[in-house]
């Protein structure tokens, strides 16, 4: 029974983590109609980033603050300067993202090496709890806390607030939003911006439980996709039940079937696929 | 306070606007007629910015706005009303007075919803539920809570029942009467006439015929011709 509770709970923080992944990706592309690869390097990228504020600063709160903003000005960059000159070009869109993702690996990998790093955790959640008679990290309890709290944040923004409304007006007719007067180009560069944010959010956050290593861009660039194709692309509550579906289908695949883990994600999302061809929460 | 010049508009290698000069002065209800497929969407479209002329002159005022961006077109002061309604489905109605409104002129959304007494009783209602003609309203209604000085509507009444359009023909009425500048697109003669002081009828790409609602009405080969009515 315990090993069921401890296992759920390690497969529902890792599902956190791809939750912060996913929503930005479901975003950018509910919005600009962009899937974007670069979103793999985000995560990673702001993982270095924040693990050096991290060895500069001892700061696990500064750490993950400026690498993730270090990486939502990166989103900006890209956004304004290569994106924008491809607008509504879907193919060169996808594929620059995805040259991207090449080039930003290549340069991680040459700035920080080929080695795994572990990233300390910070020191209000060093400890372990007692669940039941079983220890558990309080940083992984932290973890879910803080992907809902996340998840609570956006679906405020993007349903209490003006901005948010103005992304859904632009997410269900992009013309007719600016011809009404709306930003739409403003708000691609905050949406890309943000959803680069979440990334490495995710990135740094995720740092003290799995690692930051090369090949963790390809590797949650993935799961991500997974994410949103089973709970629907420009979902956000798809990207939360999604996230916390292949956290868990990812967390019992390696515990219970070492050798079938990547199909115990993907023969439940193929299923999905065949009965809603849109993900459990897609529109359409 | 409108002045088109000569425009040509394509889109991608379809040759759609081919000299179109059009003007409209403050406080005038200008019709702009034509059967179906002349380019009456693709002018308003081209007024806004989505489908930019590629040669001739836009002015709004003493700005050219021929290949401005259309959110600076719309927030120059162009209430932009399209086509088949588009309102934003996601949105329910506060929120769509919410993301346009604009300036501090005599509409706010409150005085808005005192014009449109139906949008008010269903305020938290999705736009992909209303009905057309509610739709139609709401459309209108996020137009004019931008404080525009200038209204552009493209067939507003297509689509409503006949207990709407007179609905909208008054709220139209009461626009006309406290000094509004108005862009009608219409295909429902009778109702464009009733609000306009000019009349364009725009055929394959042109303006072919410029009068006002009174000639017209007696003038029935050009009403046969270019309106098969
Ligand atoms: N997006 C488009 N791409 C190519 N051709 C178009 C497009 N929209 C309209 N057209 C063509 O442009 C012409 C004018 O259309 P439109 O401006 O919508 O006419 P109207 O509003 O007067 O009915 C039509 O022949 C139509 O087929
Ligand atoms: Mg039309």
């Amino acid at each position: 029974m315990m090993f069921w509770v401890l296992q759920s709970l390690n497969g529902i923080s890792y599902g956190m983590l791809l939750f912060l992944l996913a929503s930005g990706l479901s975003l950018i592309y509910g919005l600009m109609k962009i899937l974007n690869l670069t979103h793999g390097s985000f995560y990673l990228l702001g993982g270095y980033v924040g693990l050096a504020v991290l060895h500069l600063t001892k700061s696990f709160i500064l750490a993950v603050l400026l690498g993730s903003l270090a990486i939502a000005l990166l989103g900006v960059v890209m956004e304004r300067f290569l994106l924008r000159r491809l607008h509504l070009q879907e193919m060169p869109q996808t594929l620059l993202t995805f040259g991207l993702l090449f080039i930003f690996s290549d340069l991680a990998m040459l700035i920080w090496g080929g080695n795994p790093q572990t990233v300390p955790k910070p020191e209000l959640f060093r400890h372990s709890l007692d669940i039941g008679g079983m220890v558990y990290p309080s940083y992984r309890l932290f973890i879910i806390g803080f992907g809902l709290f996340v998840a609570a944040v956006l679906w405020w923004v993007q349903e209490g607030t003006r901005i948010g409304a103005m992304v859904r007006a632009g997410v269900d007719n992009e013309e007719i939003a600016r011809a009404l007067g709306i930003n739409v180009s403003l708000l691609f560069t905050l949406v890309f911006a943000f959803g680069a944010f979440l990334a490495a959010l995710g990135g740094v956050m995720g740092g003290p439980i799995v690692g930051v290593y090369p090949g963790a861009d390809f590797e949650v660039l993935l799961l991500g996709f997974v994410v949103v194709i089973i709970g629907g692309l420009g979902s956000l509550r798809g990207a939360l039940v999604g996230g916390l579906i292949v956290g868990l289908l990812d967390n019992f695949g390696k515990v219970l079937f070492p050798e079938f883990a990547l199909f115990t994600i993907f023969a439940p999302m193929a299923l999905i696929l065949a009965v809603r061809p849109t993900g459990l929460f897609g529109k359409e | 306070m409108l002045s088109i010049q000569d425009i040509h508009t394509y889109y991608g290698d379809s040759y759609i606007l081919q000299g179109v000069s059009l003007e409209l002065q403050p406080g005038q209800v200008v019709a702009l007629l034509g059967r179906n497929g002349v380019g009456k969407t693709t002018l308003a479209r081209s007024i806004m910015g989505l489908t930019p002329a590629s040669r001739g002159r836009i002015l709004f005022g003493d700005q050219d706005i021929t290949r401005a961006s259309a959110h600076r077109i719309a927030r120059l002061g162009i209430g932009y009303v399209p086509q088949g309604r588009q309102v934003f489905r996601s949105l329910n109605i506060r929120e769509h007075l919410q993301v346009t409104a604009r300036g501090n002129g005599q509409w706010t959304p409150d005085k808005i919803l005192d014009l449109f007494p139906n949008l008010r009783s269903r305020i938290k209602s999705l736009a992909g539920k209303l009905s057309g003609g509610e739709q139609q309203m709401l459309a209108a209604a996020r137009a004019l809570v931008g404080n525009p000085a200038l209204l552009l509507m493209d067939e507003p009444t297509e689509g409503l029942a006949p207990m709407m359009i007179r609905e909208l023909g008054k709220t139209i009425a009461s626009l006309k009467e406290g000094g509004a500048s108005i862009l009608l697109i219409e295909q429902q003669l009778n109702f464009a006439l009733r609000y306009a002081d000019i009349v364009f009828i725009m055929n394959k790409g042109r303006i072919v015929h410029r009068c006002t609602p009174a000639e017209l009405l007696a003038d029935p080969d050009t009403k046969a011709r270019y309106l098969g009515v």
